[in-house]
């Protein structure tokens, strides 16, 4: 019986064969993928699209990774069932697999509502590379001048500059006020929107599309969308990036404990023994929020993967939490934003400002009690990740605050106390 | 391996560490050309930090359980366990500034011409690194530790 069953090889999958490797350098491993190649990275599939990457750049590790961590890679296969009982999982062709150590690590699928005409001909959505390679080759057909692009979020933005590096006219349809509204405040999204709309892009807030209709010489394929407020706008593709939700169905109909996701404790592991999960599809800790929740992102997904591994490999290890944190690269600007950067007004929090318009920077600081409790930098990002660890590790900062914002704001402005801590200093 | 240690004690603030970092890490080697002439321009890997009185220079501590490693979208970023080095490849990064958002010394540097991220590499090709070899008051020190 394989010690390791992953089912799942994207960035929970592999954070856990890596961790399990460093405990136990022996233990079979057995990871069940549906992708031939799991191991790319999905954030950058736009990269693809624009043709800044092929797949070989796009790929975290090595075509070896799998050899040389001695795993047994099912991959183009789906596993379809699980029972806890049996410690058995079961594969589409019908294939048992048991385990000793199991880690559910598959990831979530896009968020499609129903609308319609979504099954015509030039809809996409955007999570993986199959995705991105479908509508590379539309844009590169005659007639994929003009795209709507559903929900301004990280996918959204992603795949809308994607599509205008590649000169294809895009109208972005959010269903907010605001654009990267989960991410941004009012002052930093309108700072994006407005270098988004001087690209070419045609924003269009507090709308969705109620129904997606055909050309008029073929039914078939996406002619336009009609938008909440009765527009009707003419475009080729219609690319649906409102978000991902948790692929909980092997867990569905087990004694695995689900909400959104599935639940899991601080070392990744279920109410079912021998039974973990990280990843897009756990609910993993937010050290901001204090709680349990659904945060699907890459470098997150990766840390959870590693706990789960250690745990299951014997080494007691905690997860530390993680939170709505991003960075973007998106339309030339750099944004680090995390936690609670847009808050609701609550008086128990303190914000800080600092804008320089010349310069497009924009600085934002949300404490509470005298901790970064959120905070976000656009243009100038170098030294956001110093202001992180002070956040992550709730350091007070009340002594020294009124430095945070500077433009000279760096390392030796510290008190000494936290460069000892970080250890700078004896 | 080796670990790069700053002496705010000893640090007069001069910068000669940016200076030679960054003719070490041009194409030239030498300073004006660096300087001056180079497309696209050299970057220095270490920083000067100041608060007065205080200064001393950092770059990349090789973190152990390295964030910008474990963070980065696209494998650029790799702990080396052999070495202990916290190795970055240019020609596999794509500019996510994950790596940056995460490093909790502030120790990664964005080159905006290259669309890319430049950190300390320890200068591989040199027995001692530029910055250490060149202070000139001793305000580095380059030590062996175990990892």
């Amino acid at each position: 019986m394989p010690k390791y069953v992953i089912v799942g090889a994207c960035a929970a999958g592999i954070g856990a064969v890596e961790a399990i490797r460093e405990v136990d350098p022996a233990g079979e491993i057995v990871v069940i993928s549906e992708e031939q190649c799991s191991y790319y990275s999905r954030p950058m599939i736009s990269d693809f699209v624009s043709g800044k990457a092929d797949l070989e750049k796009m790929k975290t590790r090595d075509d070896q990774f799998w050899q040389k961590n001695a795993v047994k890679a099912l991959t183009g296969k789906k596993a379809a069932r699980l029972n806890t009982a049996e410690h058995t999982v079961v594969l589409e062709d019908g294939t048992p697999v048991s385990y000793e150590k199991l880690l559910l690590a598959t990831g979530g699928r896009p968020f499609v509502p129903k609308m319609e005409g979504q099954d015509k001909e030039g809809v996409y959505t955007f999570t993986n590379i199959a995705d991105a390679e479908r509508l590379a080759e539309k844009i590169g057909t005659e007639g994929a001048k003009s795209a709507v692009v559903i929900g301004a979020g990280l996918i959204g933005i992603s795949v809308t500059e994607a599509l205008t590096k590649r000169g294809v006219k895009v109208t972005l349809v959010e269903l907010q006020d605001k654009i990267l509204s989960l991410l941004l405040d009012p002052t930093a999204s309108e700072i994006v929107e407005a270098v988004v709309r001087k690209a070419g892009v045609n924003v269009v807030p507090g709308q969705s599309v109620q129904k997606i209709l055909g050309k008029p010489d073929n039914d078939a394929v996406v002619g336009s969308v009609v938008l909440t407020k009765g527009d009707q706008v003419p475009c080729d593709m219609v690319i649906v990036a409102i978000g991902v939700i948790p692929r909980i169905e092997l867990a569905a109909g087990t004694d695995v404990k689900t909400n959104r996701g599935i639940v899991v404790d601080n070392c990744m592991q279920t109410n079912v023994p021998d039974v973990y999960a990280s990843g897009d599809v756990a609910e993993t800790y937010d050290f901001i929020l204090n709680q349990n929740r659904s945060l699907p992102l890459w470098p997150l997904a990766v840390l959870e993967g590693k706990v789960a591994g250690y745990n299951m490999a014997g080494k007691k290890t905690d997860y530390t939490g993680g939170t709505n944190m991003s960075s973007l690269k998106y339309f030339g600007i750099p944004i680090v934003s995390i936690g609670l950067a847009n808050p609701k007004p609550d008086p128990a929090l303190e914000i800080m400002l600092s804008q320089d318009e010349e310069k497009g920077v924009y600085k934002k600081l949300v404490l509470k009690d005298n901790v970064i409790v959120g905070m976000t930098f656009l243009g100038d990002i170098e030294r956001a990740g110093i202001l992180f660890y002070l956040m992550k590790n709730k350091v007070n900062v009340k002594k020294f605050k009124d430095v945070l914002l500077k433009d000279d704001f760096g390392l030796a402005a510290l008190p000494l106390s936290v460069r000892r801590e970080m250890n700078l200093e004896k | 391996m080796k670990r790069i240690i700053a002496k705010q004690e000893h640090c007069i603030g001069c910068g000669l560490c940016e200076v030679y970092c960054l003719t070490q890490h041009s194409k030239s080697k030498d300073i004006v050309k660096a300087y001056n002439r180079e497309k696209p321009r050299p970057i220095s890997r270490v920083r000067l930090e100041v608060s007065k009185p205080i200064s001393f220079a950092i770059q990349c501590r090789h973190c152990e359980d390295a964030p910008c490693a474990a963070a980065c979208l696209t494998g650029a970023m790799h702990k080396d366990e052999k070495t202990g080095l916290v190795t970055h490849d240019p020609e596999k990064c794509m500019g996510c500034w994950t790596c940056v958002m995460v490093c909790p010394y502030g120790a990664i540097k964005i080159d905006k011409e290259g669309h890319v991220v430049a950190k300390c590499d320890q200068c591989a090709d040199l027995d001692t690194p530029a910055c250490v070899a060149n202070c000139p008051n001793g305000a580095l020190e380059c030590v062996e530790v175990k990892h």
